[in-house]
């Protein structure tokens, strides 16, 4: 168990549980792949108003439905003239963030709660495994468009209504893997020596089974943005006129004969970042199944 | 625990997660902060109108008899009446749902054809180019937005090669089975690549296994093997898989309803949050949910037919 722990976990942990060594990350050609890509998108993410010459949402009339490759426009104008190379690096930070802050949260709560039942046990884990299974009886989108509905549109909604949901996995994850974890030597060890439970499972434990977590994030991530760009498709995420991929989809939707390059720009620009998500997950996974 | 038990408890479990969904809905509208009436009226209403909602809702009565009154309406098929059509909501709900489970349906099929495919090709191949090929093209496939892809579908088979339509859904079966093939293709890809990875593995550990060796050294075909040997055990995990998936399903038919103006229960229920039809986002929300729990049901069951080895813990 302890060589495989911590190979993607927080370094300074290993501190404390000097059993555990931390590994480098391997790279292997996944890996590297993924991290290439993320790096381009948050490079384009950071440095938007430098490399776009336009405001993403400044109106130009008479530029509308200006084709890729139109001097001055590289990727081509909507049908407010508004240029869309600007409008897609814009909503990479929107994006990027939608990912980020739809995950951290469940994360963190998920993983402690999976820990606390799977170490715990009993009522509060009998208990657990019961809200999993009324919460996942929902279509995932189908339950949180209904929150969404209650709670209207906007993105701190949006946040809220993914949170709901997503913390179950990462819950599941650590669950398990505490339950593998919790008859070890090195925790009976702790436990003999007295340490308190909850020291036992943020210090001992912790460190152990949050790796499978952590690669299961960028699973999460990919999931999170794609609910987004969904829900702004459907109207209920950020409302325009600011840049949201799924949201110009939807405005390119009526001029698709007309200009194709509106809907199908943004979505190459969300399948980008889901691709190289999904590498980075996949090679870290391969990374640890040796 | 023998299989009469085994059932036992999941009906019990089933019964309780029924319990747990009415109430995780019931409470949706009422736990939040501010007057349920004035959320779905607006905040421009009259008290007046907010008082009629109420007493239409039930708002103002006691909270445990507003929600017997909402389970028991539910057992009863009374889901209360649409505010937006003004028509009882379960006759709304109930003639949509068949063209969503008709699409779900599609695409479970059109899911099985092509993980069957593609899951054999990449698994007999793997590590060569096929497999390699299969595992980049269903990357991409899981994680592009089912509803753009859903519009590329519709601007090059639609509107510029003319060979399928792009919207509604037909009269007749053939009809129904020509108008739904686009939007089960689009479902049916997202599908097949959770299910092509988990095929692809299991069939490469079962080729490994003692009774292939023995089968191999029996001198049977390849193609015997695979088929008869190796793809009936590969398959027990991925029917599982398949059969979970069906909430997934769902929730991605809402979406591709609205792409292709399919008149089903997304495009009802994409409607009626616009227009604060709240009791039909909550019926909706039940009736999928119900779904779910169903299908789940039934692939359990079935798996401990499939597998008589199944023990039940």
């Amino acid at each position: 168990m302890s060589e495989k722990a911590l190979d993607v976990g927080p370094v300074q942990l290993t501190r404390v549980t000097p059993v555990i060594r931390a590994r480098t990350i391997r790279l292997n050609r996944t890996l590297l792949t993924g991290l290439g890509l993320l790096g381009i998108v948050v490079l384009v993410a950071i440095a938007a108003p430098l490399l776009t010459p336009y405001d993403p949402i400044a109106q130009q009339f008479t530029d509308s439905f200006l084709p890729p490759f139109s001097p001055g426009h590289i990727l081509g104008t909507d049908n407010f003239g508004r240029d869309i190379w600007s409008r897609i690096a814009y909503s990479t930070r929107l994006d990027l963030q939608i990912g980020l802050l739809s995950v951290l949260f469940p994360f963190i709560f998920g993983g402690l709660i999976g820990i606390a039942t799977g170490y715990l046990g009993g009522k509060l884990d009998t208990l657990l495994m019961r809200v999993v299974d009324v919460l996942m009886a929902f279509p995932f989108l189908i339950l949180v468009i209904a929150i969404m509905s209650i709670l209207g549109p906007g993105l701190t909604n949006l946040y809220i209504a993914v949170g709901v949901v997503g913390w179950i996995p990462y819950a599941r994850i650590t669950r398990g893997e505490t339950l593998a974890t919790r008859h070890l030597e090195y925790v009976l060890a702790a436990r003999t020596i007295g340490c308190s439970s909850g020291r036992i499972m943020l210090r001992h434990i912790l460190p152990n089974v949050i790796a499978p977590a952590l690669i299961y994030v960028f699973t999460g991530m990919v999931l999170a943005i794609l609910t987004g760009a969904t829900l702004s498709f459907l109207g209920l995420g950020p409302q325009p006129p600011t840049p949201e991929w799924g949201a110009m989809i939807a405005e390119g939707r009526q001029f698709l004969l007309l200009a194709w390059w509106m809907t199908t720009l943004p979505g190459l620009a969300l399948l980008v970042v889901g691709v190289a998500l999904s590498l980075i997950g996949d090679g870290l996974a391969e990374n640890r199944g040796g | 625990m023998g299989r009469a038990a085994y059932i036992r408890r999941r009906l019990i479990l089933m019964a309780f997660v029924l319990f747990g969904v009415t109430v995780v809905i019931f409470g949706m509208v009422r736990i939040l902060p501010g007057d349920p009436a004035f959320l779905i009226l607006g905040d421009r209403a009259t008290d007046q109108k907010a008082a009629e909602l109420r007493e239409q809702l039930g708002l103002n009565r006691p909270f445990l008899e507003q929600y017997w009154m909402f389970v028991s309406g539910f057992a009863h098929g009374d889901m209360g009446k649409s505010l937006l059509y003004r028509q009882p909501v379960g006759d709304l709900v109930l003639t949509r749902v068949p063209i969503t489970l008709a699409l779900a349906g599609y695409a479970m099929g059109l899911a099985a054809i092509i993980t069957l495919t593609f899951g054999i090709v990449a698994a007999v191949n793997k590590g060569r180019w096929p497999d390699q090929l299969i595992r980049i093209g269903f990357l991409f496939a899981l994680t592009t937005p089912n509803f753009w892809f859903g519009i590329l579908l519709i601007l090059l088979f639609g509107l510029t090669l003319h060979w399928f339509p792009v919207a509604g859904f037909g009269e007749t079966l053939p009809q129904h089975v020509w108008y739904l093939f686009l939007p089960a293709l689009t479902l049916a890809l997202q599908l097949s690549a959770v299910l092509i990875r988990n095929l692809r593995g299991q069939i490469i550990q079962t080729l490994r296994s003692d009774y292939v060796r023995t089968a191999h050294a029996k001198g049977l075909s390849e193609r015997l093997i695979l088929l008869r040997h190796v793809l009936r055990n590969a398959l027990l995990s991925t029917v599982t898989i398949f059969g979970l998936q069906f909430g997934f399903l769902v929730g991605g038919a809402i979406v591709i309803e609205t792409v292709f103006a399919l008149p089903g229960t997304g495009q009802l229920l994409i409607q009626s949050i616009t227009a604060r039809d709240y009791p039909v986002v909550q019926a909706i929300t039940v009736v999928s949910a119900v779904l779910v729990i169903v299908v789940n049901l039934v692939v359990d069951l079935s798996y401990s037919f499939l597998d008589p080895r199944v023990t039940y813990e």
